[in-house]
């Protein structure tokens, strides 16, 4: 944690307030994000308990399962998903835009530009936490290698139609939201936490309810106190006054009221089975009915402060402009969505269980790059990011205080001007270090040529005395135009206060990697002929 | 104990250098991979093994990991056997290789390989042989420093050559990447592991060979690191007790310092240890105790006897380095030494000195001062890089406390089914390094 | 002598008549969650049932389990188990002995006995019988094992150990989590893999006192759920690391002798005390809190609370005090940033000074080019409008 937001932390516990550690919202939020709030059944694993889902924060969609061990109620859950979902992410893809993109040509090996359709905006997945995040990875997994009856009439359980689809769907979305500065699945609790610094740790940061009373506490109440009523208070009955934002539950709730609605509806259920004539089951059917209606309401019970919670969220991240680089980020995300639109289309197998060596490789060159353009983009954006890399010495701000023109050696010569600055920052410059300021909205690049002597304080390293200024000079190199003389305003004037990173700020693309069936000797060779995955195997009895 | 007594360093180390040669030149296997530990000659078997598949005629091509790695591997070469044509691959950035090349006169240079194509060697980064495209590949590779390389950035250039020699030091950094990539954890291609490590997940019938001696690191020195650091796969110090001797002219003026020098001199190792303090990472006192024992080192005349020769070598600035964990902490000392008027002293941190070698090094213990041991700081590596640099002495400069931190670290790591245990572990190392230190302990309030 | 003293002592620090809380795997396995705090260490050490204690203090612990993760997990046991342990068998036999004959007409001695000595005492002399009549498999279904902790015995009970025909003994762990496509939770296998290491360490105990000693494999085997399925599956687990950091850690609860004799005369952490006399009984061995303490110790809300009314950094995360040097409360740092106390040429206070004055500066530029934005601005919802939990 850097210094600041440490002593944003600090603060927020002296003033009983978060504190900001951003000045504008660093992620895109969509003007009609789909908010998803689920719960799970403890100790199974993909054994959903029920969910909130939808666009409108007034009407979200009720999904129950009464009893998550029963095989077929499951399904139903997960077609009825299906069906709020997909719609949701159907209403995104037909909207396009003609675009360009960079492809080899397949004949000449040269590369070209191609008209391709990009989507003109996506969708967006809003869960409460991290852990939300991590169960719709495991929700895509779960599905998307079932087998609908239409697919495969042999298959021993099948799925209901769209299920793997959605199953597919959600494994991209979670796998894109491994992509540093992505947007297409977002927790809620992170994106406040990367916007405020609340007087508790990250670990405390994870409770929603916590994080919200720290950042918009109740008026009259301190952050910490509103957070520690979120985190700790419970009932007379021993349940917590705020349920926890899943998908796990309190295990209070599970044992005290849940296990024994579910006992009811199981006796009910068994009941009816067993009725001897229409109107006896007529009776039976009320009360099943009935039983399976009290655990809706239980279970909605504990859902509905997350979705209220997230939308607050939502609202008080809406407060913040959005920084100047969040829509090219966005246009990535929106690449990818048009990409696993049209692996759909084709009709391309579902992802596999696990990624081949090459795939791997550049998931990972893709996530680094992107990190490292994240940084360099939050940090443009934002006052306060930038001050915390000038803090580590990796960027620094101050007046021009003389400009001295100067020529390249060459043929040609080309303007070098000398732009001496004044700074009191301490950037950690090596002999010849290249630094960079926008220009534009474009980097101009300079190189480090020497701290300057002020009076005849030589200095001989990059550091000078707490609290005083040091002057340095620096080389412009480029983005002057092709002439002798530089183009206008495009060499800093004396007066200027300027901004310079050690960063770069545009990332450059990695080396291509083979094709995986060029997979090198050292990597286990090419994987062969690609044999679809076969589904997961499954219980054999109906009830887990 | 017969063989024990007839140990002879050269003897080893010629036999198992012959064994390389023979796989590499003679082989069958796809691979040969060589663990060199600190100062063990790699470089001077990697410059042997290129010499020798040139004359063999095999077209060779050399992946080294940075740009100061690769332009010393064509200066060696070209010490070698100047008439040897050499191409040196390099980036279209500005100062792209160092320009004591261009006096070299079989060097090519060229930023495109196929400028380059035909010569016998070819010596490039890593990163820039994965831009090379080639219709044939090379049939043979060397690939340096290869557990320092990821397995990611083996897999960008492997498709370059039929057969390579991979050489590398286990015991040093492991390679990182600044996002999480969990998710192949145990994964044979997890492509941020090491090299060396998918190389062998996937062949692990290829021959592996060891160099048994260090001919760095002083007797003093060597058991410590083969003990802490390389525990089941030790080597031995190419001398003996005796055989290097480090002197100074100048009398110790009785100080913590001068007796801290006087210690290392007489035994290889000296600890000078502050009163305990929970200190920022650039600890002011800390720093400036480096800074004066490098003064004092300049100061008091010191000569190194070493290996034979009759003439002591002057203990310049150039023979002299200080090491630090963050660069934070480098830049202060820099500042510091400057101060005290001591210039041309190396000073960087662990990563920037892997590979290289000095008579003696300061070292500021990465634990010093810590309120917190953190798995950075932990990192075998980076203790093991700190105290395998030096050729007669190490001065390690510590505030008390540190065994305390290692005992107050909790130990909840996670673990990731099918990842090899990596072995040290950290907490050990530090404890047998600690351990050892203390026997040449002195104590000093500034 | 001095381990009769220390018991006496200990006893007395529980409380008349209240039985010391037995450790478990989990809980000893738990030291190495936080090793430099003492309250921790007299508290384990003593068997003070901290549970309860921290209920008597007003701070309750949250752990729970929820019954049906319980009935999973004995449901998952209980097939594992099935069939005199077939599967589990078959999956040592594959995972980290394929060399050795295939697991047919294993063993299964019957272990019960009276009291947990007894069941010892049972176990021990199954083992060696299994080891003597080398050749063959043998799985013992919950044995029991005794660790010496602080000079008294903690009984502790493995799912099962397996006997080799090689007469080398290895420690199975079933646990409920899945793995999936071969991986499992980090931090629950982690886990997993310090329990196991003190089964391993119990029986080398047990192996010590044979002759010749057998070898206790540090290679566990970790049984959980297939994917989304009930099938069991199976991984290897290496556990030297946790091996060596319980063993040291071990060693180490002898410290509680010196923590002992520190506390004050009369010292007791009985929970039917009052709750005022607890605290000070508390507050007389040092913690040290940190967030990590929430999920692994049941007196963390207590320390929490105590942590941050002294306004300690560390409430907020162990990393926090790294760059702050000797400074280590709120209000210290607060005033050293703002540069009423501190010493400038302290590059801890500089850093600060820094900090602080380029964080202002970031806000004050940020807040004049934009229309005020943040924080402060935020239209809070209508009040009422969302029901701020229950």
């Amino acid at each position: 944690m850097s210094l600041i937001a440490t002593l944003a932390r600090l603060e927020a516990v002296a003033t009983g307030r978060a504190q900001p550690t951003a000045t504008v919202r660093h992620r895109r939020l969509s003007q009609r994000p789909l908010v998803f709030v689920p719960l799970t059944t403890a100790g199974e694993a993909g054994a959903p308990l029920g969910a909130l889902v939808g666009t409108d924060r007034d009407a979200p969609r009720l999904l129950v399962v009464p009893q998550p061990r029963d095989r077929d109620l499951r399904f139903a859950f997960l077609a009825e998903l299906a069906d709020v979902v997909l719609p949701y992410i159907d209403s995104y893809a037909d909207a396009v835009e003609a675009a360009e993109r960079n492809e080899t040509d397949p004949e000449t090996g040269k590369r070209v530009k191609v008209e391709v359709e990009l989507c003109a905006d996506a969708p967006q997945l809003i869960v409460p936490s991290r852990a939300g995040v991590d169960y719709v990875r495991l929700l895509g997994r779960s599905m998307r290698f079932r087998r609908t009856a239409e697919q495969d009439p042999q298959t021993p359980y099948p799925a209901p139609p769209r299920v793997p689809l959605l199953g597919r769907w959600l494994t991209h979305f979670g796998e894109r939201s491994r992509v540093p500065g992505s947007a297409l699945l977002q927790a809620v609790t992170e994106l406040l936490g990367r916007h405020w610094a609340t007087g508790q740790s990250s670990l405390e940061d994870q409770h929603l309810g916590a994080l919200l009373a720290w950042i918009d506490p109740p008026a009259g109440e301190t952050g910490a106190q509103a957070a520690l009523r979120a985190e700790l208070a419970r009932d007379a009955d021993g349940q917590l006054l705020c349920p926890p934002a899943g998908p796990a539950t309190d295990p209070a709730f599970d044992n005290k009221l849940l296990a024994p609605a579910i006992e009811r509806y199981d006796r009910a259920r068994t009941a009816l089975a067993a009725a001897q004539d229409g109107l006896q089951a007529d009776d039976l059917l009320g009360a099943l009915t009935a039983a399976e209606g009290e655990i809706r309401a239980l279970v909605s019970s504990r859902m509905l402060p997350t979705w209220d919670a997230v939308w607050r969220g939502l609202d008080l991240l809406r407060s913040l402009p959005e920084g100047a680089h969040v829509e090219e980020r966005w246009t990535r995300d929106r690449w990818s969505f048009t990409g696993h639109r049209d692996r759909v289309v084709a009709g391309e197998p579902p992802q596999p269980r696990r990624d081949d060596a090459v795939t791997a490789a550049n998931k990972l060159a893709t996530r680094e790059r992107e990190q490292a353009r994240l940084e360099a983009q939050e940090a443009l954006d934002d006052p306060l990011v930038m001050a915390a890399r000038r803090l580590a010495g990796e960027a620094f701000a101050g007046e021009v205080v003389d400009v001295v023109m100067a020529y390249g050696e060459g043929k040609r010569p080309s303007p070098r001007p000398l732009v001496t600055v004044r700074t009191e920052d301490l950037p950690h410059l090596a002999e010849r270090a290249k630094v960079y300021r926008s220009l534009g909205g474009k980097p101009q690049a300079a190189e480090f040529v020497r701290w300057a002597a002020e009076g005849d304080a030589g200095r001989a390293d990059g550091g000078h005395g707490a609290g005083g200024a040091g002057l340095l000079v620096l080389r412009i190199v480029d983005k002057m135009g092709r002439g002798k003389e530089p183009e206008a305003g495009s060499v800093p004037e004396k007066g200027d206060r300027l901004c310079f990173t050690l960063f770069e700020h545009e990332q450059r693309g990695g080396a291509k990697l083979p094709d995986p069936e060029e997979t090198p000797w050292t990597h286990g060779g090419p994987p062969g002929e690609q044999t679809p995955e076969a589904p997961d195997s499954v219980t054999q009895e109906d009830l887990l | 104990m017969s063989t024990e007594a007839a140990f002879d360093p050269g003897t080893a180390a010629t036999r198992a250098t012959d064994a390389i040669l023979r796989d590499t030149l003679h082989g069958t296997a796809r691979g040969v991979v060589v663990d060199s530990p600190p100062g063990a000659g790699k470089s001077t078997l990697v410059v042997r093994a290129a010499l020798e598949l040139a004359d063999a005629g095999r077209s060779l091509m050399v992946v080294a990991q940075t740009n100061a790695q690769v332009d010393d591997l064509v200066e060696r070469l070209a010490r070698k056997n100047p008439e040897l044509p050499v191409g040196r691959l390099h980036s279209s950035d500005a100062d792209p290789y160092d320009k004591a090349l261009d006096r070299l006169a079989n060097v090519r240079k060229s930023a495109k390989a196929a400028e380059l194509a035909g010569l016998p060697v070819v010596i490039s980064t890593a990163a820039k042989w994965a831009h090379v495209k080639v219709d044939e590949p090379w049939r043979h590779a060397i690939v340096d420093e290869a557990y320092q390389m990821r397995s990611d950035g083996l897999l960008a250039v492997a498709g370059l050559f039929e057969r390579a020699l991979f050489v590398g030091d286990p015991g040093q950094l492991d390679p990182f990447s600044i996002v999480g990539g969990e998710q192949w954890a145990g994964l044979s291609y997890d492509p941020s592991a090491s090299a060396v490590s998918t190389l062998l997940a996937h062949n692990p019938q290829l021959p592996q060979h060891r160099l048994p001696v260090s001919w760095r690191l002083p007797a003093s020195a060597a058991p410590l690191v083969s003990d802490a650091f390389y525990p089941y796969t030790p080597f031995r110090s190419g001398t003996d007790h005796g055989d290097r001797l480090l002197s100074f002219a100048v009398p110790s003026d009785g100080s913590g310092v001068d007796r801290v020098i006087d210690e290392a001199a007489e035994s290889g190792w000296g600890l000078l240890e502050l009163p305990a303090r929970h200190t920022p990472r650039t600890d002011p006192e800390a720093v400036r105790a480096v800074a004066t024992v490098v003064r004092r080192l300049l100061d008091r005349g010191g000569a190194a006897l070493a290996d034979g020769s009759p003439d002591p070598t002057p203990l310049t600035a150039g023979r002299v380095a200080v090491g630090t964990a963050h660069r934070d902490q480098a830049a202060a000392v820099r500042a510091a030494l400057t101060e005290l008027g001591v210039a041309d002293v190396t000073v960087d941190t662990a990563n920037r000195l892997q590979g290289m070698e000095f008579d003696v090094t300061v070292i500021l213990h990465p634990l010093s001062g810590r309120p917190d041991a953190t798995a950075f700081h932990l990192e075998t590596g980076r203790l093991c890089v700190l105290a395998s640099r030096h050729r007669h002495a190490c001065v390690v400069v510590c505030r008390a406390g540190v065994g305390d931190l290692l005992d107050e670290y909790p130990s909840t790591e996670p673990v990731q089914l099918g990842t090899l245990v990596k072995f040290p572990d950290g907490w050990e190392a530090n404890h047998a390094v600690l351990a050892h230190l203390a026997e040449h302990r002195v104590p000093w309030r500034p | 002598m001095r381990g009769t003293a220390l018991r006496q002592r200990l006893a007395e620090l529980r409380g008349p008549d209240v039985p010391a809380k037995a450790l478990d795997a989990r809980a000893l396995a738990a030291l190495a969650a936080n090793p430099g705090c003492k309250r921790r260490a007299i508290l384990d050490g003593a068997g003070v049932d901290k549970a309860a204690l921290a209920g008597a203090l007003g701070s309750p612990s949250a752990f729970g389990q929820s019954q049906f993760a319980l009935t999973r997990g004995n449901a998952f046991e209980a097939k594992v188990k099935a069939d005199g342990g077939a599967e589990l068998l078959r999956l040592v036999h594959e995972r980290l002995d394929p060399a050795a004959r295939p697991p047919v007409d294993a063993a299964v001695p019957e272990l019960s006995a009276i009291g947990p000595e007894g069941r010892t005492a049972r176990t021990a002399l199954a083992l060696r019988e299994a080891t003597a009549a080398a050749g063959g498999w043998t799985l013992l279904d919950h044995p029991m094992l005794a660790l010496d902790v602080a000079g008294s015995a903690a009984f502790l009970e493995p799912d099962a150990v397996v006997v080799h025909p090689d007469g080398s003994w290895t420690v199975v762990e079933i646990k409920s989590f899945p793995m999936l496509d071969g991986s499992a939770d980090p931090a629950k296998v982690g886990a997993a893999a310090r329990q196991a290491a003190v089964y391993v360490l119990a029986l080398e105990e047990v192996a010590a006192r044979l002759d010749p000693a057998p070898r206790v494999r540090h290679r566990v085997l970790l049984v959980c759920p297939k994917d989304f399925s009930n099938l069991p599956t199976a991984s290897a687990v290496d556990v030297r690391k946790q091996r060596a950091v319980t063993s040291r850690q071990l060693a180490r609860l002898t410290r509680i002798q010196d923590i002992a004799d520190a506390l004050p005369e009369g010292a007791c952490f009985s929970p039917e005390l009052p709750a005022e006399q607890l605290t000070a009984a508390v507050e007389s061995v040092a913690a040290s809190y940190a967030p990590e303490c929430l999920a692994a110790c049941e007196l963390a809300f207590h320390c929490r609370d105590r942590s941050r009314a002294a306004g300690a950094v560390t409430s907020l995360g162990r990393s926090v005090r790294a760059e702050l040097g000797a400074l280590t409360t709120v209000e210290d740092v607060l005033a050293a940033a703002r540069g009423e106390t501190g010493d400038p040429r302290d590059p801890a206070v500089a850093a600060l000074r820094r900090a602080a004055g380029l964080r202002a500066e970031a806000l004050e530029a940020a807040a004049g080019a934009e229309p005020p934005a943040g924080l402060w601005s935020v239209p809070t919802p209508a009040a009422g409008a969302v029901p701020a939990c229950r």
